[in-house]
């Protein structure tokens, strides 16, 4: 059985990605143990709320090194809302920016949009070539947030400390065009909730385990 | 690509039980809230809002209960509200499997509370439940009011939306108390007067009694429908609303 660890730094209902993961089949544990998060076969990484509340709650866990580690080894890991935020460069909520961990270039900054959080089901335009989206181009997942990344500026470096393909990189529209999916060889994100997308994220979320080892 | 208007059964729980008539065939336990969040689930529902009304605390273990069990088996945003007072009620809530809270007369009393839990938990699970009602004591005419409808504040609605909007609120479920129950449509004004105030999500609440209803709560501003005894009553599905929804031209999420 594929094994998951969703890693807990007390962000927001772990409980629902964990039962969703269930229910498609992986093995999983909710958890920060250093050992568990290095030899799961897969790392959720969950996030709501602030940016910088998340980045907080990450180091007290020591995931950026745990991260590191395992997209390093290339061992996959999956990245949730603010969990996916995090994974640039910086953040700017209400002016203040923050340090992201810095897995790729960017900002994630507030979108332009009359009415905001952006909170609801919305489509997503697949990359043509999007494993994670497989079957799913153009369907509905669900989505909470107000802050986002709006450019994609990751161009394939070969002398990278870690060996990644090019990105497959997806986007949805709210005001304007936004990144709501990312594959980067190991490491995977989405903007919206796969475990509060009914079947429709069920199914993100076995094209998932399927990758993993 | 266009974000979907979001159609939303409530359900009122007493001590674990639906309350209010449902009846629905096929249904095994037509008083088993997480039978029942199953069943909308599958007609198309976009979320489920819980409503506790349980009077007594001690009740309130099964209120937990009933959340974890739905959040188990359905894979759709779960809001629950009803007696929540401070930011340990909310942990508890969302560590049972809510995706979201509402706060409504704790908010009334405890504004701080608002800035304590948007903080915390992030704005995007802070849902500010307004019930609200005409009246003359008030600059904008409308007035908050708690306790279901039973007690007024004086407090002006329109001010209060915008003042737990500053406070970090986000989303704003808005229900008319001179509507709730008529099943004559939901209140037009209200809707298009809040929505000229905040900038936040609104679910229109209180006043449907048919499928005609929705759209005009969505022209004049709502990004969100709720409805509770039309639903229970099978009076109107969840599918047929978001056909009519379709069929004026707004966008709605195909059933899965």
């Amino acid at each position: 059985m594929t094994s998951v660890v969703v890693l807990d730094y007390g962000s927001g209902n772990v409980r629902s990605a964990q039962r969703a993961l269930e229910r498609v089949g992986a093995d999983v544990t909710v958890t920060a143990d250093p050992a568990a998060v290095a030899d799961a076969d897969g790392l959720v990484v969950p996030g709501v709320g602030a940016f910088a509340a998340c980045m907080e709650g990450l180091r007290a866990a020591d995931a950026p090194r745990l991260i590191g580690r395992r997209l390093a080894g290339g061992r996959p890991v999956l990245g949730i809302c603010v969990g996916m935020q995090v994974l640039f460069e910086t953040g700017v909520e209400h002016g203040v920016v923050t340090q992201g961990l810095g897995e790729w270039p960017g900002t994630v900054e507030r979108l332009t949009a009359d009415v905001l959080p952006h909170m609801g089901w919305n489509t997503v335009d697949a990359s043509p070539d999007s494993v994670m989206l497989a079957g799913l181009d153009d369907a509905y997942f669900y989505f909470v947030h107000s802050y986002a990344a709006r450019e994609w500026q990751l161009v394939p470096d070969v002398s990278s400390r870690v060996p990644r393909a090019s990105a497959r990189v997806s986007w949805t529209t709210y005001g304007a065009p936004f990144v709501s999916a990312v594959e980067n060889g190991p490491l995977w994100a989405t903007q919206f909730h796969p475990e509060k997308s009914g079947d429709t994220g069920a199914e993100l979320l076995a094209n998932w385990l399927r990758t993993l080892a | 690509m266009t974000l979907a208007v979001r159609v939303i059964p409530c359900l009122d729980v007493d001590a674990g039980r639906v309350v209010k008539g449902v009846n629905f065939e096929g249904l095994r336990d037509a008083g088993d809230p997480v039978a029942l969040a199953r069943f909308y689930d599958a007609e198309g529902a976009d979320e489920l809002v819980f409503l506790d009304i349980t009077a007594s605390s001690g009740d309130r273990e099964t209120t937990y209960d009933v959340v974890r069990r739905t959040a188990d088996e359905v894979f759709i945003p779960l809001t629950v509200g009803g007696g929540v007072r401070s930011p340990d009620d909310f942990d508890r809530l969302l560590r049972a499997g809510a995706d979201k809270v509402s706060l409504s007369t704790a908010a009334v009393r405890t504004p701080d509370l608002i800035d304590e839990a948007a903080r915390l938990f992030g704005s995007q699970c802070v849902v500010l439940s307004v019930d609200t009602r005409r009246s003359t004591r008030t600059p904008s005419g409308f007035e908050v009011t708690t306790h279901g409808g039973r007690e007024d504040t004086d407090r002006d609605t329109i001010a209060w939306v915008r003042e737990a909007t500053d406070r970090g609120v986000g989303e704003i479920l808005l229900n008319s108390m001179d509507a709730d129950g008529t099943r004559s449509g939901f209140d037009l004004d209200l809707i298009a007067r809040v929505r000229e105030t905040v900038d936040v999500p609104i679910i229109a609440s209180g006043g449907a009694g048919g499928v005609e209803h929705f759209v005009p709560a969505v022209l004049a501003g709502a990004d969100a429908v709720l409805a509770a005894s039309i639903f229970h009553f099978g009076d109107v599905s969840i599918a047929e609303v978001k056909r009519t929804i379709a069929d004026a031209g707004l966008t709605v999420r195909p059933r899965g």
